[in-house]
């Protein structure tokens, strides 16, 4: 019960927080209103009792990725002398597939079936122990498959910031 | 030139893997504060405790009254020639009759100024005084929050005529001081020896 | 969920936040005590008796002083900023288990706020939460030191973090477990992670003085370059809840530095004088404590033994392997 309370709080805010990114002026704000979306998702993650999955969303996301935007952001400084200027075709253009877009959301969430519980809710299906047991069986291959992508990722960083190949 | 035996030779040498961890260096830094943890403190809780200062001390300047309570003090101007830092001036005045228990010579200081900003508290003052008159005491300078309130006029040097309220200048009247003063080209820096 | 345990809950979060708070502010005192005493000084000694009353005395100065809110800020993260940095050290203590539990007419009153099976993770990412508050305060003062103190500060934090990571997790994995009141309990007698894990306890601690943001490495403070760093343009409490934050960062530290690697509420040889489970379990706190503050006076031992990095050898250290 109260857990249904909570999920409709949280759900206001995400969506509000959501908003709240796209409709700010300060690209600043923006970025903070962002991680305050990601508090929200955590939370619910929360609520679904998948503890690991909020910690770890926190750390990744609101702790590292949106720490490395704010930094950019603020030493890029930007606000409304440095916003370029956009043509009114550009404009248009925006809007109208934008709103294509829309269409079709709307369209295939229609028509996508109701999906139902097949089985009953394993409330610690999220905790760690059970996360790893899963991960290291069932998901072996996607998870070692993931670990090389990042590896690459990573290869291909290293490559990026070295000041100069020889 | 060698002036000491204590200098070093810096030698640039590679340092070894022991020193190049710093942990060493660091736990030893570390030692060091240690002890000192222990140590005797050094801090004086300035006004409950002084710093111990020497019986001759050279503090706060009096003007000396004799024994009847007239003032020795006879504007001769000799402190204000001694004083290197030129912090002492004064005007003479000559006695009335009917002054004698005021004034001791028939010549006295109207108004005896020293700046306490500008002394150097070297005691040349009281060198140089032929009558006994200017002496160093114990006593600190104030600390006061304007200049003008540092030039110490008469009011303050000169002592009070009452006898229990009179500055003890004993420590500074020995007769090594007397013999010292009598031959006036012994000078603070020469070495002073009675029976040569 | 009764009533009496969410009151006992309540209850112990406030002690918890209110010791937290105590031993921040006398954090204050010791660190002057501590400077003073290395330095063969005495150290703050009018305010009370040995200058107990020091720590007050400068709260209130904190309050009474002026508010100044530059005109050219970002009001509202102005004020976020601090609060933030607040908030977020004192969110910490709610996973440290400051004993074993109590067991009063067979209820069970564990002295751990709460036991999630994801301690660690909760702890690092409050942690890396923590580079916020400093950036938000930073940038939104406006002012090109407090922008480039922040970003010196969080920049830190981040890179360390990693290193801290790294030894974490080789602490994870012999303890096999991610909640702290487990591993406090599995470091029983003499089994302490720091002899498992010298060296993971070692690295730990320098990315501990570097989270901090303490000497050796606190340079986001630094008058010849910086002037004050992130916080130049705050006054009053709100500089006071930046200085704050880094005292119950500290206190945090300690006490999760004594929980990770230092056996926690244990002690070895005293079931043999205690067998009373209650009494060991409030012996176990006052053990805590007690590494605790020798942890704290680690930190300001070597605060005033230890000149600092520079800002590339820093990152050097922190980030490079040569």
């Amino acid at each position: 019960m109260i857990t249904t309370y909570l999920f409709y709080f949280l759900s206001f805010l995400a969506i509000m927080f959501a908003l709240m990114v796209v409709f700010s002026k300060n690209p600043v704000h923006s970025v903070l209103y962002l991680v305050l979306t990601f508090f929200t998702i955590a939370g619910h993650y929360v609520l679904l009792n998948a503890q690991f999955l909020a910690a770890v969303h926190i750390i990744v996301y609101a702790g590292a990725i949106m720490v490395l935007f704010l930094f950019v952001i603020m030493l890029l400084n930007l606000n409304k002398e440095t916003e370029p200027h956009k043509s009114v075709w550009l404009k248009a253009s925006a809007a109208v597939a934008s709103g294509l877009l829309l269409v079709v959301l709307v369209g295939s969430l229609k028509s996508a079936e109701t999906i139902v519980a097949t089985n009953a809710f394993d409330p610690n299906i999220g905790l760690i122990e059970n996360l790893g047991k899963v991960l290291f069986s069932e998901f072996l291959l996607p998870f070692e498959v993931s670990s090389v992508l990042l590896l690459v990722a990573m290869v291909g960083a290293v490559m990026l910031g070295k000041k100069s190949i020889k | 030139m060698q002036l000491t035996n204590r200098s070093k030779v810096v030698v640039k040498k590679e340092m070894t893997l022991s020193e190049r961890l710093y942990i060493p260096a660091i736990f030893s830094g570390m030692l060091i504060t240690l002890k000192h943890l222990f140590r005797k403190k050094v801090t004086i809780q300035y006004p409950e405790q002084t710093r111990e200062v020497s019986k001759i001390w050279r503090g706060q300047h009096v003007l000396k009254r004799d024994e009847i309570g007239a003032e020795r003090c006879t504007a001769c101007g000799l402190c204000a020639v001694a004083c290197p830092a030129e912090a002492i001036t004064m005007v003479a005045a000559e006695r009335k009759p009917g002054e004698e228990h005021l004034y001791r010579e028939e010549k006295y200081a109207a108004s005896y100024e020293i700046n306490m900003l500008r002394c150097i508290f070297c005691g040349d003052c009281e060198e140089a005084c032929p009558k006994e008159a200017i002496f160093l005491t114990d006593r600190k300078v104030d600390s006061l929050y304007t200049r003008a309130e540092l030039v110490y006029g008469k009011d303050i040097l000169v002592e009070a005529i009452e006898k229990d309220k009179r500055v003890d200048v004993t420590a500074r009247e020995t007769p090594d001081v007397a013999e010292f003063k009598a031959n006036k080209v012994f000078g603070h820096n020469k070495v002073f020896d009675k029976n040569s | 969920m009764t009533l009496s345990f969410l009151i006992y809950k309540i209850i112990l979060v406030v002690i918890v936040f209110a010791v937290t708070l105590v031993v921040a502010m006398y954090s204050t005192y010791a660190e002057r005590k501590v400077a003073a005493f290395l330095q063969d000084r005495i150290g703050p000694n009018r305010a009370g008796p040995f200058g107990i009353l020091q720590p007050l005395a400068d709260g209130i100065k904190m309050f009474m002083k002026e508010e100044v809110i530059p005109g050219a800020s970002n009001k509202t993260l102005f004020i976020i900023g601090p609060s933030l940095v607040l908030l977020t050290a004192c969110m910490t203590g709610v996973v440290i288990p400051w004993g074993s539990p109590l067991v009063i007419d067979g209820t069970v009153y564990p002295l751990q706020i709460t036991d999630v099976n994801i301690g660690i993770l909760y702890l690092f990412g409050v942690i890396s939460l923590g580079v916020y508050g400093i950036m938000i305060g930073g940038w939104a003062s406006n002012n090109k030191y407090s922008l480039l103190g922040a970003m010196r500060a969080s920049s830190q934090m981040i890179s360390y973090e990693v290193a801290m990571g790294l030894s974490i997790i080789a602490l994870v994995m012999t303890t096999g477990t991610l909640s702290l009141g487990q591993i406090a309990e599995q470091q029983h007698g003499w089994h302490w992670n720091v002899f498992v894990q010298p060296l993971g306890f070692f690295i730990f601690i320098i990315c501990a003085f570097a989270e901090t943001n303490r000497a050796p490495f606190d340079l986001p403070e630094c008058e010849t370059e910086l002037v004050g760093g992130y916080h130049t343009e705050y006054s009053s409490m709100k500089l006071g809840f930046f200085l704050f934050a880094e005292y119950i960062n500290m206190f945090i530290s300690s006490a999760v530095i004594a929980t990770f690697y230092f056996g926690g509420y244990n002690m070895p040889f005293i079931e043999r004088f205690v067998q009373d489970p209650n009494w060991l379990a409030i012996l176990g706190v006052v053990f805590l404590f007690m590494k605790i503050v020798f942890f704290i006076f680690v930190f300001m031992w070597v605060r005033w033994t230890l000149p600092r990095f520079r800002y590339d050898q820093l990152m050097n250290l922190g980030l490079l392997f040569k």
